[in-house]
């Protein structure tokens, strides 16, 4: 986490992501999209939306590393994103950790 | 350090602030700065998220014929609309870097015409919910005839519906706001290889925009089973 | 090493003509500005305010009740009092209190940066928390609110009639104050520290004020989304909440207390971070345990997280998640206890010098430590159910946000009172001071533990007969209290006009902001800095003063 004083050395900061890359990316984002269309309408019952939020995912992943550099950028970026999602985590894990044992107690 | 002691050698860049060493330093605290917003961005729609899966665990029933009321092709084609002014805008970002002006405006304009278009298919999917009487509160007119028992539910996820979209189209407002500044700065030319934070730090809040779709189109349109 | 010692060196530096305070005159030169000294300032005048209007509520409700009959006021009114006290004193005063006011005047400086990253979005961030704060004041003039600081929900969304739309909509507001303040504290920490102060040369109010930043900029927002859908929920009446429509109320709390409970400590943190600086400058010595000091601060600001439904044992969460955030919450104990044992063995065989931050840092550290340990008996989930709301709750809490960061934003104001005014507090009142506030806030609380043991229920304006004489303690030890924290604000004022002057280094402490001159320069230091010393490291920092001031 050194970070203070060579942040002009830096170089990921101003690398530059090639055209290809982003349209690339954008092929691939079409593609989820309409994966995720199609998916939808095959019955496979409490998978359906696990594989909607797999997807989901995967495009979120793609622009953050593709559209928003991220691949590129320092490591302090991927800290704050990574955190900013295991935070996240944590209100969703602890809060259905409530919603999902309140029947356990009935039996 | 080196403001005062070196003012020949490094003359300076006229979008430097006086509190920041060099344009690297300062570019870097713009973009941390951005990020750390999202940051607070992920928890801030993260809330709502949270609400809405307590919600969907307790009446999957009747948010799935929540969901029957959306139709998905206008939302799929809006999912596309949005991931394009995405592309538009990670090439505005592109051809600020590699100092071409002409190409950073018509970038950001393209990405401002794709946004408007967003919003103007949200608008009519808005209407077309109200007139169908599906807008919560008491405008909510609509009852469920198969299943009369499903309809606070449905109230629920339209709720949901309109709060989150809501919040998302929100959001786009901001970024068209944000977009019309950007576009003016361009094409005076402020942008170059040297400076180009502002449009970098703008495409990084369009593309969480688009992130925050691209969960919301899933769990608002696609619940068939 | 010589023998000389700190105290021995003559900080030459002459007293520039031209300091922040100085170089510009008229209002607009302050509404308007963006240097982080004078928006610190700004800050101490807002929150010293509404500190006193949220006073004069914990006043009256003494007051009321000081007699077991409900004679003074209402039940309503009285609802509607401590609803206010505690919406002024957490949102208004203990949340911007010592990040907003001392750490934005202090932690530039001690990173050796001219300026916080974004001061433009460092004045937007005083402006947010004055229109939340008009937001409040236009509450309280025309006719409060009785929801109780939590605004619960379904009472707060379906049946209360009092101004719910305008406080929540106030507090909205000011949480985007605070997420400003510590996103703008993270970048300038990352980004903008002088040359040579690496992560561990740092002073560890800056770790302290680190750490805060991060609970405020990842909690702040879950209130803000909490708040959005019970505003969404009371205008539109749709039932996100209400169980009439199909909503859980127990969400709302989830929600609720996922910011704030880590908001207790966006309270206390910061307080910790002037406890770290104070017991170092008046012990002459490196703080023990340096690093686990530092980063037991970020320890609390994730274990935070992880404990909030402590808050909601009796709403009917299951009994299964219960244990587990009962075990939960007794982890904060132990990096907060890290920092009490390493504090006390700083000041283990030291020479301390009693001088008076240094004695309300005494008192933070024995009230905080009794704060503290009574919160590990709510943490425990059979204690937690017999002495829910009640007056246990309430001594508790007071512990550890009045005894302890109240006491910390005291001691702080003192300790950089010279670096922010130029001029030293009268030392014989101050003291005097600092003694009133111990005796007042343990007379004012104590008595509360007990008859909250006993029985007495919060939030009510009548009581049984039997705790009257505690409840007669109490309202006295508040009168002894108002006058402790009334008469900073007269010796304070009497100093910027005839307090002695002081020099750069009146404690002889080791730091950044002690280097500059007091007040400090417009950009902090006349050149920039450059660290060779380790924090706190007082014979490194003599040789580097020596060398640099020619001594």
């Amino acid at each position: 986490m050194d970070d203070s004083h060579d942040y002009s050395n830096e170089e990921p900061t101003h690398h530059v992501t090639g055209l290809p890359v982003y349209f690339a990316v954008f092929i691939a984002l079409m593609v989820l999209t309409i994966l995720t269309v199609w998916v939808s309408r095959v019955p496979i019952g409490r998978a359906n939306t696990l594989v909607a939020l797999t997807i989901a995912v995967t495009k979120a992943t793609l622009v953050i590393l593709f559209f928003m550099h991220v691949i590129h950028s320092t490591r302090l970026t991927w800290i704050v994103i990574l955190a900013s999602f295991l935070w996240l985590g944590v209100l969703f894990v602890l809060t259905f950790a409530d919603y999902l044992t309140r029947s356990w107690s009935l039996y | 350090m080196s403001d005062a002691a070196l003012p020949e050698e490094h003359p300076h860049h006229p979008f430097l602030q006086h509190h920041f060493e060099d344009m690297g330093q300062q570019h870097e605290a713009s973009t941390l700065g951005m990020w750390m917003f999202l940051a607070t961005e992920i928890l801030f729609f993260g809330g709502f998220f949270c609400a809405y899966a307590v919600y969907r665990t307790m009446y999957f029933g009747a948010f799935r014929a929540g969901a029957d009321h959306q139709n998905w092709r206008i939302g799929a084609a809006n999912t596309i609309v949005l991931i394009g002014s995405s592309l538009t805008m990670a090439l505005a970002v592109w051809a600020a870097q590699t100092s071409r002006r002409k190409l950073t405006v018509i970038m950001l304009i393209l990405t401002l015409l794709l946004g408007g278009v967003f919003l103007g298919v949200k608008m009519y999917e808005y209407h077309s919910h109200w007139e169908e009487g599906l807008f919560p509160g008491t405008h909510f007119t609509y009852v469920d005839h198969q299943h009369p028992e499903l309809t606070k539910g449905i109230e629920l996820f339209m709720t949901f519906y309109f709060g989150l979209t809501g919040l998302h189209a929100m959001h786009m407002i901001v970024g068209v706001g944000l977009l019309i500044w950007m576009i003016l700065r361009a094409y005076r030319g402020d942008f170059g290889a040297e400076y180009y934070a502002p449009v970098e730090v703008m495409g990084l809040y369009w593309h969480f925009v688009d992130i925050v779709w691209i969960f919301l189109f899933p769990l608002l349109y696609l619940l068939h089973y | 090493m010589t023998s000389q010692t700190i105290d021995d060196v003559q900080f030459i530096e002459p007293i520039p003509k031209r300091n922040y305070l100085n170089v510009e005159y008229g209002v607009f030169s302050w509404l308007l500005t963006k240097d982080h000294k004078r928006i610190g300032i700004l800050y101490l005048i807002s929150v010293t305010l509404l500190f006193f209007v949220g006073g004069i509520f914990a006043f009256l409700l003494r007051l009321e009740l000081l007699t077991p009959e409900g004679d003074l006021f209402t039940s309503d009114t009285y609802n509607k009092l401590f609803t206010l006290h505690g919406i002024v004193m957490i949102f208004f005063f203990l949340i911007p209190a010592i990040p907003s006011a001392l750490g934005n005047f202090i932690l530039p400086i001690m990173l050796g940066a001219k300026d916080l990253a974004f001061p433009r979005i460092n004045l937007l961030s005083w402006y947010l928390y004055v229109i939340g704060a008009l937001f409040g004041i236009y509450v309280i003039v025309t006719g409060g609110v009785d929801t109780g600081w939590t605004f619960y929900t379904p009472f707060s969304t379906q049946y209360s009639n009092t101004h719910v739309f305008a406080t929540t909509l106030g507090a909205f507001i000011t949480g985007f104050s605070s997420i400003l303040t510590g996103l703008n504290f993270i970048v300038t920490t990352h980004r903008m520290r002088a040359p040579g102060l690496t992560w561990f040369r740092l002073p560890l109010f800056v770790w302290s004020i680190y750490a805060t930043s991060i609970v405020q900029l990842l909690a702040t927002p879950v209130l803000a989304i909490t708040l959005a859908l019970l505003m969404f929920e009371r205008v539109l009446g749709v039932g996100i909440f209400d169980p009439g429509l199909g909503g859980d109320p127990v969400l709302y709390q989830h929600l609720f207390w996922f910011y704030s409970h880590p908001a207790v400590y966006i309270m206390v943190l910061p307080a910790m971070a002037v406890v770290s600086e104070v017991v170092a400058a008046f012990t002459r010595k490196r703080i023990f345990g340096y690093s686990f000091v530092a980063f037991s601060s970020l320890a609390i600001a994730f274990l935070s997280f992880l404990v909030w439904a402590h808050h909601l044992f009796v709403a009917g969460i299951s009994v299964y998640s219960a244990m587990v955030f009962s075990f939960l919450s007794m982890l904060v104990a132990v990096p907060s206890a890290i920092k009490v044992f390493n504090w006390t063995a700083t000041m283990y065989k030291a020479s301390v010098s009693w001088q008076t931050p240094m004695l309300y840092i005494l008192g933070f550290i024995g009230l905080f430590t009794i704060g503290g340990v009574t919160g590990l008996f709510l943490a425990a989930l059979g204690i937690d159910v017999h002495v829910t709301d009640s007056y246990f709750v309430v001594a508790h809490f007071h512990y550890i946000m009045v005894g302890g960061t109240v006491m910390a934003y005291m001691a702080g104001i003192h300790y950089w009172w010279p670096k922010i005014t130029g001029r030293m507090y009268p030392e014989w009142w101050a003291r005097l001071g600092a003694l009133l506030v111990f005796v007042g806030f343990n007379l004012t609380f104590f008595p509360q533990f007990i008859v909250g043991y006993v029985g007495m229920p919060r939030r009510y304006h009548a009581y049984a007969p039997e705790f009257q004489v505690l409840n007669v303690l109490s309202t006295a030890g508040a009168t002894v209290l108002a006058v402790g924290y009334l008469l900073p604000m007269v010796y304070l004022l009497w100093s910027l006009g005839w307090g002695r002057k002081a020099g750069a280094n009146p404690w002889g402490a080791v730091g950044l902001e002690w280097v500059t001159s007091s007040p400090p320069p417009k950009d902090n230091f006349h050149e920039t800095p450059v660290v060779t010393w380790d924090a706190y490291d007082y014979p490194a920092f003599l040789k580097a003063m020596k060398e640099t001031q020619h001594v």
